[in-house]
């Protein structure tokens, strides 16, 4: 049995509007970029495969034995997992619980979502069915609608500000033209971010992230195996899943994420850490809103404060706790499936010391924060290296 | 048609709190009661979490409540005419319910804390739902 698990080679595909190839070849970008990562390792060394996919995005049914086949990771065991938004993180877990209990020693986890395969119509509507389809899609509540609810919920609470709101913005396109394989090579300003037209208030067009394609892979080893595999593994050190109400009905709270909470508490008691000792974090920026609430859900800041953490650019590079310095989601772009691996990727490549121009100086230990609809699923995993 | 007809688009027919809609369509918003512990709930359901059991008794809501958060959509899912706006309310009997706000009920009137009543509304081609007003 395998006391630690490492990940030892990551990838990523760019994020892209409109990837023009299939998933299947969108999965084997990633998935080549994590074995020429990892190095030492042949295809045949892989023992299971998780692939992690939104559902109904695809024409193929059942794509993970298609994608598996396609990647030469036949006849080893392969499944489809599925968190929507925190699908990849989840199939990260199940990834680490298979190692730990002995059954595989080397496991792929693959996430990908390719969103262009469906009219913008088409999309729309699956994103609607996210919410409960009995008691609120039937009055059009759609994604960011509901996170618009968080919003004002939050600005009244706690008097955070549009303006505060537009600045998470400005932050994460400064980050992504300095990530190659970021949706978006543009630097927002304020006044443009906050200018921009309103979709659904108070939120605008620049506090929401973009449907991409996209894929991510990482390979998860055992102790024994992943030391001959690199020089440098990133040790999974606590990993938190949590689930909540899919009714905002049922919800104690509406200007925090429950799931995120518990999630965030399972992960620091499990690595035996606490927020202050994170020195860079990823964290699920769907919307702006939603990354200054993750800044308090994960106790980088006292309930209330997220807005003030960014007036203060705490969360830049050089600030206390830099996060999302790849552009996140609301500028790296989000193809659902793929973004936890992508997030993950971005921790490993900082906790190595790769992350080129968004490097975070000695960082050794990173935290990754993955939510799935609207604050159904939460997942909090933090590495070290 | 049943539960069909509920909301401006609806996507489940079958359920055993169809009669949820009768209610509505004499005037009430109705929510369930668990006959074995006595837990209210709203949205209703017949199947309570506390003890398993499936006996529920209908109880009508008075409708009154406080506005908790909304937000006014000027882009719309396919199928739905933006702009409107969405709101979620908490009842005095301590359940929450997600709904539109009326469109009688102005932008610069839209206050977190207001006092708002949900009541039935009949829409075109005998679908019904319920919205919330300014009380």
């Amino acid at each position: 049995m395998n006391n630690r698990v490492a990940v030892v080679g990551v990838g990523q595909t760019a994020f892209t509007r409109s990837c023009g190839v299939s998933i299947r070849e969108l999965c084997f970008e990633a998935f080549k970029e994590a074995m020429e990562d990892a190095g030492n390792l042949s295809t045949k060394d892989i023992d299971a495969s998780i692939i992690c996919s939104a559902p109904e995005y695809d024409k193929q049914r059942s794509p993970s034995g298609l994608i598996a086949e396609y990647l030469g990771l036949t006849p080893k065991p392969t499944f489809l997992a599925e968190a929507v938004c925190a699908s990849s993180s989840v199939g990260t877990r199940i990834g680490w619980s298979f190692i730990r209990s002995g059954l595989h020693q080397v496991v792929a986890v693959i996430g990908f979502q390719k969103m262009s395969e469906l009219t913008s119509a088409e999309s729309q509507e699956r994103m609607l069915r996210g919410g409960d389809i009995m008691w609120e899609s039937p009055f059009g509540a759609m994604m960011p609608a509901y996170y618009a609810m968080f919003a004002r919920a939050h600005m009244n609470q706690y008097g955070t500000t549009e303006e505060q709101l537009a600045k998470v913005k400005v932050k994460s396109s400064k980050y992504s033209t300095m990530n190659p394989k970021a949706m978006y090579q543009k630097e927002i300003t304020l006044e443009k971010a906050l200018t921009s037209r309103v979709i659904t208030s108070p939120l605008k067009l620049f506090d929401c992230c973009a449907n991409a394609d996209g894929a991510s892979c990482m390979i998860l080893a055992g102790e024994d195996v992943a030391k001959k595999i690199t020089d440098t593994p990133v040790w999974i050190k606590g990993l938190g899943l949590a689930s909540a109400s899919m009714s905002l009905t049922g919800r104690k709270t509406i200007s925090s994420l429950s799931c995120a909470v518990e999630a965030g508490k399972q992960a620091y008691e499990r690595a035996d850490l606490k927020p202050d000792d994170i020195d860079v974090a990823e964290v699920h920026d769907c919307f702006t809103i939603a990354e200054i609430m993750a800044y308090e859900d994960l106790g980088f800041c006292e309930r209330g404060e997220g807005g003030k953490l960014i007036d203060g650019e705490e969360t830049y590079i050089g600030g206390r706790i830099p996060v999302n310095v790849d552009g996140g989601l609301l500028s790296k772009g989000h193809p659902i499936g793929a973004t936890g691996g992508s997030q993950i990727r971005t921790i490993v490549l900082q906790l190595r010391g790769e992350a080129g121009k968004t490097q975070v100086d000695g960082a050794e230990t990173g935290l990754v924060h993955n939510i799935g609809g609207i604050g159904l699923y939460g997942s909090v995993i933090i590495f070290r290296r | 048609m049943g539960f069909g007809k509920f909301g401006e688009i609806s996507y489940i027919a079958e359920t055993k709190i169809a009669d949820f809609v009768k209610h509505l369509e004499e005037g009430e918003i109705a929510a369930t009661k668990c006959k074995a512990c006595g837990r209210l709930y709203f949205p209703p359901r017949v199947d309570c979490i506390d003890c398993l059991s499936s006996d529920v008794e209908w109880i009508p809501l008075s409708g009154r409540g406080k506005l908790i958060t909304y937000t006014t959509a000027n882009f719309a899912p396919a199928g739905f005419e933006a702009p409107y706006t969405l709101a979620l309310a908490e009842l005095e009997e301590g359940v929450r319910v997600f709904t539109r706000m009326s469109k009688d009920v102005k932008q610069d009137e839209i206050e977190l804390g207001m006092n708002v009543k949900l009541v039935p509304v009949r829409l075109d081609d005998e679908r019904i739902t319920y919205e919330l007003k300014k009380a």
